[in-house]
């Protein structure tokens, strides 16, 4: 117990030293670095909460695909910086100001939990059973919570449309310009011909035991962008035009199924999003599966950006 | 049996955390980015399949343990690849970029 104690104090020591680390780096490229680090400390310490699904997606999300979005996000900065590479006085303090505003404002919320915390725990628990899952998380995200988890992938779909309208109009419908450094190299080639048949493994198992154990789409789905990713970066398959038909039919795919599932409930249960009495299970993996493609594709499109040259003929 | 099992885990997982040890002191205390890869691959492979190797009779069934054996081979491939990216791009622009 003490050596537990022990390590979650140097854990948390840990925690705060890379996130000031990461806030006090006068360079951008070392800070997502810092950021990447400590998104993946934070996970250890959803494990030793014991919340694994929480771990999962910070190390997946938190960690890899943020991490991999910001040093896009570094990289195009690199290009955009010409005669004025630092902002004057007065855009720095209002930065400064509303970031601090933010931190204050979260840092309230944390510190000052309600009296009874809103907790779904023992109602889950009892009738987990019914559904057929064996993942309580799984069954707040999809029998509870359905229409949160539901909007959360619309939400995704939005960003990237956000994304995809920075391109200026000529460029419309053209080819995301992936601003990951990564020159020529047959060692990247290596790991893009043979990881991905493994990660994409990983990917449908995490998907499949979500439904039993930690788990589910959003992990899946990542590992899968990563895989698409890496090829692309290695460059063994070009980056699709977002003006093609099945990338755009992809991206829906998932919560377009989920939608249909929650109107059929309509009718067959009587509510939106409910679930048909013995076939709970089968229509969330169903839904899962779906899912795990339209974000794996959503969230590598997202991390390949905004269009930049047209398809050429 | 147990117990041989136990001493196995205690003491390979140890010597595992002393080659992390090591790696660690190596990358801080080396001079250049090349010896700072050189201590850092040590700790992927020797390290960490130690740790591996002494879990694996701690691990819940077949498994459990072939998952633990896949791990360290997933760390082996990437510690190699990563080290290979970036010894290029050190041996390419120099050791600052």
């Amino acid at each position: 117990m003490t050596i537990l104690s022990a390590f979650d104090i140097g854990l948390v020591v840990l925690i705060l030293a890379v996130g000031a680390a990461t806030i006090a780096k006068r360079d951008a490229f070392a800070a997502v670095i810092g950021y990447v680090v400590y998104g993946l400390l934070l996970a250890i310490a959803w494990v030793r909460l014991s919340a694994v699904d929480v771990a999962l997606t910070e190390a997946a999300i938190g960690g890899g695909m943020t991490g991999m979005l910001l040093l896009g996000a570094v990289a195009r900065l690199r290009l955009a910086k010409g005669s004025d590479a630092r902002p004057s006085f007065p855009v720095r303090f209002a930065a400064a100001a509303l970031s601090a505003l933010v931190a204050a404002g979260l840092a309230i919320a944390v510190l000052s939990p309600p009296e009874a915390i809103p907790t779904l725990a023992p109602m889950v628990m009892e009738n987990l059973a019914q559904s057929g899952l064996g993942n309580p998380v799984a069954g707040v995200l999809f029998v509870y919570r359905a229409l949160d988890t539901l909007l959360e992938k619309v939400v995704l779909i939005l960003a990237l449309v956000g994304v995809w309208s920075l391109a200026p109009d000529s460029v419309w419908g053209g080819i995301p310009g992936l601003r990951v450094y990564a020159p020529p190299s047959s060692t990247l080639t290596f790991l893009a011909q043979l990881l991905p048949p493994v990660g994409i493994v990983v990917a449908i198992y995490m998907c499949w035991i979500g439904a039993k154990e930690p788990g589910g789409a959003f992990q899946g789905g990542t590992v899968l962008a990563a895989m698409w990713l890496l090829v692309m970066i290695a460059g063994l398959k070009s980056v699709p035009s977002i003006s093609q038909r099945w990338l755009r039919l992809l991206v829906v795919v998932g919560p377009v199924i989920f939608l249909a599932i929650g109107i059929s409930g309509m009718v067959l249960a009587n509510a939106f999003l409910a679930y048909p009495p013995g076939y709970a299970k089968p229509l969330i993996v169903a839904v899962e599966f779906a899912l795990t493609l339209s974000i794996g594709v959503a969230l590598g499109l997202l991390a390949a950006g905004p269009p930049e040259r047209v398809q050429p003929q | 049996m147990k117990l041989a099992f136990d001493i196995l885990t205690i003491f390979s997982v140890s010597a595992g955390a002393l080659f992390f040890l090591a790696g660690t002191v190596g990358l801080i205390r080396f001079p250049d980015p090349l010896t700072r890869l050189h201590a850092l691959t040590k700790v992927d492979n020797l390290g960490l399949g130690l740790v591996v190797l002494g879990l694996l009779p701690q691990a819940t069934g077949l498994f459990g343990a072939l998952k633990l054996v896949a791990i360290w081979l997933l760390v082996q491939l990437s510690g190699a690849i990563v080290t290979q990216l970036i010894a290029g791009t050190v041996r390419q622009h120099g050791p600052h970029g």
